[in-house]
């Protein structure tokens, strides 16, 4: 995360962690504390949860994919898996009495994904690239098959449910309440987040970039790409285990759809949005996703396409993701230059945005005049509601659409010329003062 | 009789049904700096494949050190103590030149697999890792990545990441190719400099660095070792004269 203050640190000497390092997770673990007293409502802590979990889970898959340069399409098994493994637990402790408070399930549940990682990592590591891809994939169907054939453990189609309230009770807690969930998921997933970060600064973690990067190099300095995979494979398959966990104390229950293939296809798609090339990349990713799918959701019946077209667009135009985008910014606003782009920037994308929104609301109508009751002819956008089969709100719509994106267009080039200048070393602000 | 640190026996490799490699027997002794030169498509680059584990030869034997290194994979030829460089660059380009070399010292200082330690936190990996920088005058550019760099520093750095490992048999495959002169002078005092008490073998098309550095040379042509022996012994080979060395020489006038 902070990689240029660590090494001038260390070169002249400084303390131990520098402050620079240091205060992101201050600033984390104060944040995570104050949240719930801004958005105390249960709805809010239900999504914050569900973030927080996703963090988790898309952070050990960054350590395949961003870190270790191995593309899984089967990694929601191991969070799976451990979830199911936690919830059998669970029930262990209901029927047995058994003294154990409920805030360390979650590491037997990574105890679970390490076991299982450790098992498919010893084959599946010989490789990376595609034979990975297609094993990870393998698993992932063969895993997702035996949910319907061993009912023992997997509780075949109704799932695995369990009650988190019969545990030990921890300093006086039983986890009744929503909100004390939310401080034993928020406590493991500022451990987990740091652990993993931590496991980015080790030998191990460094080579895992070196084997990204380049196999073949790293094997002719002493290290085996094989091994150094399968390290990395253990360790997300550890962290994957650890989002079991939370999940299983959070939802009091797993199904099969936990370890289906659309599982592993997400948190892919979130870990991708966020930025695989940061640290934290697929935070902002399972931040950004968990928002974007509570509200649309809510909103509309086709969100779907929303956050595909989302994903499409992020591929093409923003492989960093949204930490690429960010740190983009970075060399300008050392220079103190961000100023010089917010003009620029507000005369591009709000047009943007205002085609977008055509373009939406464009999808919305159509999706209303095709699947609507025969009669239903009122629906509701962006808090207007209207008649979807008079004329108006397609010409409104059409309108937004094409005006806005033109507009977006004519800005692009100021932009693209400011960005450049932003970002040279010596440029003025304008043309004009550098003639 | 001391054991030489690289012998080679018979060593032959066929890809496909063509020979590249053609029974080499070649005897390397402890703190030589040994050079192979020999036209294009000679099978130098293939000599360097066989001996590091990179291909699988068809026939004969590698030892280092006495050890025959038969069915070993490059990381453990490494962790026996050779180290080697290629002809077309091969770095970490993603990662910062800083990084690139701080991950080869990382098996030579002996951390293996932690996962346990920092790396940041090492005075002898941060001020390793810095020092050879130093040395291949890349200070300036310690935080960039690697890829960014020119041609010439990208082989700089490549010689870099050979050598910071201090591995005792050091291969360096062509390493002033595409270098000015100046950048030649400085790379042969630098390689002089590190392979102190050690074994280098090197190919090389320079004849002025393979006269300058060698205390032997050895010819190869289409698979063969056709001359070896003291520089002035292998200049003075009429076999040598005609299959390359009267053209190559002539070349560098
Ligand atoms: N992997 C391979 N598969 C098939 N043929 C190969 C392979 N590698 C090398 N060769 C062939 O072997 C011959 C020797 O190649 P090599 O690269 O060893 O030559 P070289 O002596 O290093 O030449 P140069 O001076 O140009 O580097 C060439 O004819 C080349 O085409
Ligand atoms: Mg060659």
């Amino acid at each position: 995360m902070t990689d240029t203050y660590q090494k001038t640190a260390t070169v002249t000497k400084a303390p131990v962690f520098s402050m620079a390092q240091v205060a992101p997770w201050v600033i984390a673990v104060i944040f995570l504390m104050v949240l719930p007293i801004a958005f105390g409502s249960n709805s809010a802590i239900t999504i914050m949860n569900q973030m927080m979990i996703t963090i988790v889970f898309a952070l050990s898959y960054n350590m395949l994919l961003g870190q270790g340069g191995m593309l899984s399409f089967g990694h929601a098994v191991y969070m799976g898996v451990g979830g199911f493994f936690c919830m059998h637990l669970m029930n262990i402790v209901e029927a047995n009495e058994l003294p154990i408070p409920l805030p360390v399930l979650p590491i037997f549940g990574g105890l679970f994904g390490l076991g299982l990682a450790t098992i498919v990592g010893s084959f599946s590591t010989r490789k990376a690239g595609t034979v990975f891809a297609m094993i990870s994939l393998g698993i992932g169907e063969l895993i997702a098959a035996c949910s319907v054939i061993i009912v023992a453990f997997f509780g075949g189609e109704e799932g695995m449910p369990g009650d988190r309230t019969y545990f030990l009770p921890f300093f006086g807690t039983e986890f009744l309440r929503q909100i004390e969930v939310y401080y034993l998921i928020a406590f493991w997933t500022v451990l987990s987040a740091l652990l993993m970060y931590l496991f980015s600064r080790t030998p191990v973690g460094r080579m895992a970039n070196a084997v990204r990067d380049n196999p073949e190099r790293a094997e002719f300095l002493g290290y085996s790409a094989r091994w150094v995979r399968f390290f990395s494979f253990c360790g997300a398959g550890f962290f994957a285990g650890i989002a079991g966990g939370l999940f299983a104390i959070n939802y009091e229950i797993l199904t099969e759809t936990n370890l289906s293939t659309t599982q592993s296809g997400i948190i892919l798609l979130i870990t991708f949005l966020g930025g695989v090339g940061f640290f934290f990349g697929p935070i902002l990713g399972a931040i950004a996703f968990t928002l974007l799918q509570s509200v649309l959701s809510l909103q509309s019946e086709i969100w779907q396409l929303y956050l595909g077209a989302l994903f499409l667009a992020t591929v093409m135009f923003f492989p960093g993701g949204l930490a690429g985008v960010l740190m983009m910014h970075v060399p300008a606003a050392r220079m103190g230059r961000l100023g010089w782009l917010v003009g620029p920037y507000l005369r591009t994308i709000l047009p943007a945005l205002i085609g977008i929104a055509g373009l939406a609301a464009l999808m919305e109508l159509l999706f209303h005049v095709r699947h609507s009751a025969t009669g239903d002819t009122d629906m509701t956008l962006f808090w207007v509601t209207f008649d979807s089969h008079s004329i108006l709100p397609w010409i409104v719509a059409i309108v937004a659409t094409v005006g806005g994106i033109w507009l977006a267009r004519q800005g692009a080039p100021k932009l693209r010329e400011t960005w450049h200048r932003a970002n040279t070393p010596g440029a003025a602000k304008t043309t004009g003062g550098a003639a | 009789m001391t054991v030489p640190a690289l012998q080679l026996e018979g060593l032959r490799k066929s890809f496909g049904k063509t020979e590249i490699i053609r029974g080499v027997d070649l005897s390397i002794g402890r703190s030589e700096r040994h050079a192979i030169i020999g036209p294009n498509g000679a099978g130098k680059s293939t000599l360097f494949n066989l001996i590091t584990g990179r291909f699988p030869q068809t026939s004969g034997k590698v030892r280092l050190h006495g050890h025959d290194l038969a069915g070993m994979a490059p990381f453990e030829i490494n962790r026996r103590g050779l180290s080697r460089s290629f002809q077309i660059t091969n770095i970490f380009s993603n990662m910062t030149v800083f990084e690139n070399v701080r991950c080869s010292l990382l098996w030579s200082q002996g951390y293996k697999y932690s996962f346990w330690n920092m790396v940041s936190r090492s005075r002898e990996l941060t001020e390793g890792a810095m020092e050879i920088l130093e040395q291949i005058n890349l200070t300036s550019r310690a935080q960039l990545p690697a890829g960014v760099l020119s041609y010439a520093e990208q082989r700089a750095l490549e010689i870099g990441i050979t050598i910071a490992g201090g591995a005792d048999v050091i291969m360096l495959d062509e390493p002033t190719a595409g270098m000015s002169h100046s950048e030649t002078d400085y790379i042969v005092e630098l390689i002089r400099k590190v392979t102190e008490n050690k074994t280098l073998i090197m190919v090389e098309h320079d004849m002025g660095v393979v006269f300058g550095l060698a205390d032997y040379i050895s010819v190869l042509v289409y698979g063969e070792i056709i001359a070896t022996g003291r520089p002035e012994e292998v200049r003075a080979n009429p076999k040598v004269q005609e299959a390359y060395l009267g053209a190559a020489l002539e070349a560098e006038h």
